[in-house]
């Protein structure tokens, strides 16, 4: 038997926890057909351990969906079969190429593998009659997110419309939608980064190798490090060279950057964080940094 | 504060608690630059993003970095200078974490104060030292009353433009804390501050020695809590029941939930409710672990010693202390659509676990929120109108006073053809 708090105060970070189990719960038994968006990163190792509990001993009762890039790293797509199969969860891959191949989405040459995502998991949500959607969202992220709701009302397009958000109360949700809508839902909307490094540090849980310091081939582009790849050749006067690295998020690798880092561990990765100046997207993140509102915009046409 | 660096910061996060708090105040009160201003000296803020911001006021041509624009996240919020939305934030100190909810303080948006407001412990009002009270100074506090937000902060903001005189700050604090006394506020604090030059945010000013409070930050870090929540009387909504019908877990039945009042622990005599049929705690679980007790807000799988029957929208509850089953609900109701709520409308509503249909019996009285008149001739209430309302419901509700309990005390209203949520409902009883 586990002896809880004699003062009756739960830390901030059980308090976190529970918001997030009831929320998995409560979605699981409003709506018809939820499913898990993965996408490898540490918010969705951390999504994928709160559904563990929430439901424990059963099964997660929903399957796990993941968009592939195409362009994901190998250790990413290795992390999340452990997970997968650990949990006896059902993974759909939804790919990126396929549905360029299937002419879902067009490749210009020009889209980010992350635009071109959008169609692929819209369609992937359609064919599944996916009612809803989990996906890892937090709102310390970016200044968007942060007025987004916990259950976010998609319409029949996918679109997110932050003007007619549904008024959120209490620990009341609102999971009504109409046919070919759907909602999509963010557990842990109020975890911040730092919040997530302390959740895997004390749940002790497998994450992709990658947030771990490691020698990689890495070229710089936009004041960014960028890894070496097949995928993503190298321009110009860009030079290749090894360096001692990690990532701070996970994505497309063409775009996604690694800071130089010794932080083998998540003690080293929490003190590196707690005294990092720069926002994770903003260091890392590509996509991002096109213009102030570009996370806006992409959250409109159905992004994550 | 004291001068800790995030490293020691972070080493606290996982022991430390959470505050949440709602701010209000008008478009020109400085609310988001008192809230970068928490966010800045909270160390909270990172490089880019105040680049980003330097950049911004820059080009607007400001003389002074334009903290507003850390929180107004909307390109449409950007580009007419407000906020439209509630936003959260978050930033941590030694002791606390804390999550703010942002909340917009013009007329049409009361919406948004009162979503705000639902699940802060704090709420924090900002007036214009040189306005003194406005009607919506007055407003924002008769609806953190409503919601029953048990401590409130009076931020008597721009002192610095009254030459931090003590007169002013003392002829707001009377008027406010008089106006007060028609409220049910039971903790009431109030801090003169200038949040565009930092003075009593985080550091003590040096400019008003004639206060000995404490700063607004020390205040928000130590406010007491804790003891806010029913820890007497047992209320567990059931959510979901775990049924795993494995090999290894063949007979498990577990009632998963979150406790919404009391505490639970293994042996006590439960009551299952609208049934009425009893059992005992048989075990409570949090993952693998199983816990000694279980209380608010902590999310468990309960399980029982009988095979009762058992389904989302229980409730399970003491024997001699449980809600009565109720179709008569008696409520005070903020508005939150354009179509007005009038007597005979049909609406469904969701109160704890349960959903159920709902009947608008009588409109008694709309409340106006500046005066505080109880108008009784009214037949309808309009969008951001408050007022008292009788509903019968086609399922009984386990509800409590919301003054008892805001879980179980609180309900939302749902249109059931367009899906949106239009009312926000605050128990006064069940008969």
């Amino acid at each position: 038997m586990t002896e809880t708090h004699a003062d009756y105060r739960l830390s901030q970070l059980d308090q976190l926890e529970a918001e997030s189990i009831h929320i998995f719960r409560e979605v699981a038994a409003e709506f018809e057909r939820p499913v898990l968006m993965f996408s490898g990163g540490k918010d969705s190792i951390v999504m994928m351990r709160l559904a563990e509990k929430a439901f424990y001993p059963a099964k997660i009762p929903f399957p796990v969906l993941q968009v592939d890039t195409g362009y994901d790293f190998p250790e990413v797509l290795a992390c999340r079969d452990n997970w997968v199969n650990r949990l006896g969860a059902r993974l759909i891959v939804a790919s990126v190429e396929e549905a360029i191949r299937d002419g879902v989405v067009v490749d210009d040459g020009k889209t980010s593998r992350n635009r071109l995502q959008i169609g692929t998991l819209l369609n992937a949500l359609e064919e599944g009659g996916f009612t809803a959607a989990f996906g890892g969202g937090r709102r310390d992220e970016e200044k968007a997110r942060a007025k987004e709701r916990v259950y976010s009302h998609r319409d029949e397009f996918g679109q997110w419309d932050p003007k007619m958000q549904r008024p959120e109360l209490w620990s009341l949700y609102n999971g009504r939608i109409h046919e070919g809508e759907h909602m999509r839902i963010f557990p842990i909307s109020n975890w911040t980064e730092l919040d997530i490094w302390h959740y895997i540090g004390r749940e002790g849980i497998e994450i992709p190798s990658i947030y771990f310091s490691h020698q990689r081939r890495v070229f710089e582009r936009d004041g960014m490090l960028l890894s070496e790849s097949e995928h993503n050749p190298t321009r110009g006067n860009e030079t290749v060279e090894e360096r001692t690295v990690r990532f701070r998020t996970v994505g497309d690798l063409t775009l996604t950057g690694c800071v130089e880092s010794e932080a083998d561990t998540i003690d080293k990765i929490i003190d590196e964080i707690a005294v990092a100046r720069v926002t994770e997207r903003g260091a890392t993140r590509g996509d991002d940094r096109f213009s102030e509102a570009a996370m806006e915009d992409r959250k409109k046409e159905g992004y994550f | 504060m004291s001068d800790l660096t995030k490293a020691e910061v972070a080493e606290q996060t996982r022991e430390m608690d959470l505050l949440r708090f709602a701010t209000a105040g008008s478009v020109d009160d400085g609310k988001s630059t008192l809230i970068g201003r928490l966010l800045l000296d909270s160390k909270s803020i990172f490089e880019d993003q105040l680049e980003a911001v330097e950049a911004t006021s820059q080009s607007k041509g400001y003389d002074y970095t334009d903290l507003a624009l850390l929180t107004d996240g909307l390109r449409s919020e950007r580009e007419q200078g407000i906020t439209i939305d509630v936003a959260y934030r978050y930033f941590a100190t030694p002791t606390r974490k804390f999550i703010i909810a942002d909340t917009p303080g013009h007329v049409q948006y009361t919406r948004n104060m009162v979503t705000g407001a639902s699940t802060a412990d704090l709420g924090l009002v900002l007036v214009d030292a040189r306005q003194g009270l406005t009607e919506q100074s007055r407003r924002h506090a008769v609806l953190l009353s409503l919601l029953r937000v048990p401590h409130l902060v009076l931020a008597i903001n721009k002192m610095d433009l009254v030459d931090f005189s003590q007169e002013i700050y003392e002829r707001i604090h009377a008027e406010f804390t008089q106006f007060a006394t028609k409220l049910n506020i039971p903790d009431l604090s109030v801090i003169p501050i200038s949040a565009l030059a930092g003075d009593n945010v985080v550091n003590r000013s040096e400019n008003m020695a004639w206060y000995s409070g404490p700063t607004l930050m020390h205040h928000l870090e130590h406010v007491h809590v804790a003891s806010d929540r029913d820890l007497q009387d047992v209320r567990f909504p059931v959510q979901y029941v775990v049924r795993p019908k494995s090999d290894e877990h063949h007979d498990y039945r577990g009632y998963g939930g979150m406790v919404a009042g009391g505490v639970l622990k293994p042996g006590d005599e439960v009551v299952v409710l609208p049934s009425g049929m009893t059992s005992k705690i048989a075990g409570i679980d949090l993952f693998d672990q199983e816990v000694t007790e279980a209380f608010p807000p902590m999310s468990v799988t309960v399980r029982l010693e009988d095979d009762v029957d058992v389904s989302r929208g229980d409730m399970i509850a003491r024997v001699n202390n449980a809600p009565k089953p109720s179709q008569d609900i008696d409520a005070m109701i903020c508005w939150m659509t354009n179509e007005p709520l009038r007597p005979r409308q049909k609406l469904a509503i969701k109160h704890t676990t349960r959903t159920a249909r709902a009947l608008v019996k009588d409109i008694q009285y709309r409340l106006d929120v500046n005066t505080l008149h109880r108008d009784q001739e009214t037949k309808e209430l309009g969008l951001n109108e408050i007022g008292r309302v009788q509903l019968r419901t086609t399922v009984p509700l386990l509800c409590d006073p919301y003054s008892k309990n805001r879980t179980t005390g609180s309900f939302i209203l749902i249109d059931e053809a367009t899906g949106v949520t239009v009312g926000a409902g605050m128990i006064n009883s069940g008969s």
